[in-house]
């Protein structure tokens, strides 16, 4: 028990204090998972608008796919890049293996079927009859799948979420394209990995705590949002 | 006839290989409102997709101010934010009621200071000024299709088109919201296109009237005609002819038809020849039913049958009435009127009728 609370007492202070590696790995942290989520945001919502609402040959395997990759190991997809950016692989060339860049690929893989998934099953939620009473009133295609968007905000917000959460909380990718590199690619769950292997519990438990305390803030500001949308 | 506003020819909607919609020629007139008519499952809302341009048809060509409209997406949009459509259920989005009555205009890129006057203006000839600050979804099934409507009319639409508005609301509602809508229209005499399976709502709003069935346009004729002359049996049932019988003209003089049913004889206006097979329809309403000892002499009913009351079934405030009379006649009769004869189930009565009021259609 003692670990567990001299833990919660290191994280407060190394959190009060600032501490300056702590506050890089978490910063990282923060903006490789934040990036990852965005561009996952900005492909995910088009392509799951799409087929959410598109009938075409095909679709119903499309979406097994992206079922599929809503569960996707985090290793399978770090080795997957791995091999792509490999020295001697088809990416090799951009030399990114090892790098944040390289994490943020790796998550942004994990992060799009979620996305994607989420915002198919959001527009189908959607009753297809607003389709028609939105085209019926002059909508163009564009502005017709932005007023659904709109309309299915709510769980628009979740699939943020969801997305979000599944990539600031995975280890496997990040470790094995990001080489968990002190000063440069080092972030959170990578981080407390490598002190509890290295018999540093209380700082490993002081890095799970922040890790907690940012995924339990953004997802508190998110479901806010969420709640007051739907209040309205 | 004005000139069309909206034409559609040779019009075929096929769903999985299968045409559920065959439509030769169909136009609407400016300033009319006609009312699409049939049974569930006619194409009576397929119709209205494609005439909405909500649909794509597979074949046909639609004309609207006597441009054929392209089935390029651009040209299809350019035309549809000429007309507005308000479905069966109001399909409110998750705003205020001013949101949602702004939408389509905000879809056609007007800005905030144009759209006010508008919203205000039909918000408050539809009653629902004071709600335009409230949650659309807070509202009751009345208030959202006046919302559904406001949000349509705002849109100064050349022509309007509503998909059964009324069919999702409790009668005191649609009532209220029926007397409105009728007044607003023939206000502003703004061309309707209006789906109905209620023969009262096509009989009341549309000038004229199209009967879909199956599929196909089985009649177009202004309300009153469809109603008092529909020209075939199919139609007759639909339209509430609820006295159909098959009979054979036995002679022709000067415009009325003495034509056999078999065990009975009438007299109906007709130009069909002697020995000319037909159906004879006639609505409950136009049979008067009196007691024997009545007199018809001075009040031209030129068929006057005897028989005796049937079965008898009360609707609201008037009964439903079959009447044995060599054929089997169904009249309408007030209760007050049943009353005031002291009639009875098993008497022998009077059922009469004009030869104006029996319907005549050839048959094969």
């Amino acid at each position: 028990m003692d670990v567990i609370w001299n833990g919660l007492v290191q994280a407060f202070w190394l959190i009060v204090t600032g501490d300056p590696e702590v506050m890089r790995i978490t910063a990282l942290s923060l903006k490789v998972s934040g990036i990852a989520t965005l561009c996952s945001l900005i492909l995910g919502i088009p392509v799951g608008s799409f087929i959410g609402l598109a009938r075409f040959p095909g679709r119903g395997f499309v979406l097994s796919l992206i079922n599929t990759g809503m569960a996707l190991p985090p290793v399978v997809v770090g080795l997957f890049v791995s091999i792509m950016l490999w020295r001697s692989g088809p990416l090799g060339m951009l030399q990114l293996l090892y790098s944040p860049t390289a994490i943020v690929i790796a998550q942004f893989i994990l992060a799009f079927p979620v996305v994607t998934g989420l915002t198919v099953t959001a527009m189908q939620q959607i009753d297809p009859k607003l389709r028609l009473q939105l085209l019926g009133l002059g909508a163009s295609r564009i502005q017709l799948v932005m007023q659904l968007l709109k309309e299915a905000r709510l769980a628009m917000l979740a699939a943020i979420m969801a997305g979000f959460g599944a990539v600031i909380s995975e280890i496997g990718a990040s470790m094995m394209v990001g080489g968990n590199i002190l000063h440069y690619s080092r972030v959170l769950t990578t981080a407390t990995v490598l002190e509890t292997a290295r018999g540093n519990f209380e700082l490993a438990i002081a890095l799970s705590a922040i890790l907690l305390v940012i995924t339990f803030l953004i997802n508190w500001a998110l479901t806010a949002i969420q709640q007051y949308g739907s209040g309205r | 006839m004005s000139e069309a506003i909206l034409e559609v020819r040779d019009l075929a909607v096929a769903y999985g290989g299968r045409t559920v919609l065959s439509i030769e020629h169909l136009a609407v007139v400016p300033g009319e409102t006609l009312a699409i008519l049939g049974p569930n499952g006619a194409g009576k809302s397929t119709l209205l997709r494609s005439l909405a341009l909500l649909e794509l048809p597979a074949s046909g060509t639609v004309r609207f101010n006597s441009e054929p409209v392209q089935r390029n997406s651009a040209s299809r949009l350019r035309v549809r934010r000429r007309m507005a459509t308000v479905f069966q259920s109001p399909l409110l989005c998750n705003t205020t009621v001013s949101n949602n009555i702004s939408l389509g205009l905000r879809f056609r890129g007007h800005s905030a200071g144009e759209m006010a006057g508008n919203i205000k203006q039909w918000a408050e000839r539809f009653g629902i000024f004071h709600l335009l600050d409230r949650p659309a979804r807070t509202l009751s099934g009345g208030e959202a299709q006046r919302v559904s409507l406001a949000r349509a009319f705002v849109l100064n639409p050349e022509v309007l088109f509503l998909d059964e508005p009324f069919s999702a609301l409790d009668q005191p509602t649609r009532e209220a919201l029926l007397a409105d809508l009728e007044h607003i229209l023939r206000e502003s005499r703004i061309t309707t296109v209006f789906v109905t399976h209620e023969r009262n709502e096509a009989l009341h709003f549309g000038d004229r009237v199209a009967v879909v069935m199956g599929g196909r346009l089985a009649q177009v004729d202004p309300a009153e005609r469809v109603f008092s002359s529909p020209i075939s049996e199919e139609i007759a049932r639909f339209v509430g002819v609820e006295n159909i019988f098959r009979g054979t003209v036995e002679e022709q003089r000067g415009g009325i038809g003495v034509i056999s049913l078999g065990c009975s004889q009438i007299q109906a206006a007709t130009n069909a020849r002697a020995g000319e097979r037909v159906l004879v329809c006639l609505r409950p309403e136009e049979i008067v039913v009196a007691r024997l000892d009545a007199d018809f002499a001075s009040e031209s009913m030129r068929n006057v049958l005897r028989g005796r009351i049937g079965h008898v079934v009360a609707i609201g405030s008037q009964l439903r009435v079959r009447i044995e009379a060599g054929v089997i006649l169904t009249a309408l009769i007030t209760k007050q009127s049943w009353q005031d004869l002291s009639l009875a189930e098993g008497q022998e009565v009077q059922a009469a009728f004009k030869a104006s009021a029996a319907h005549v259609i050839g048959r094969r």
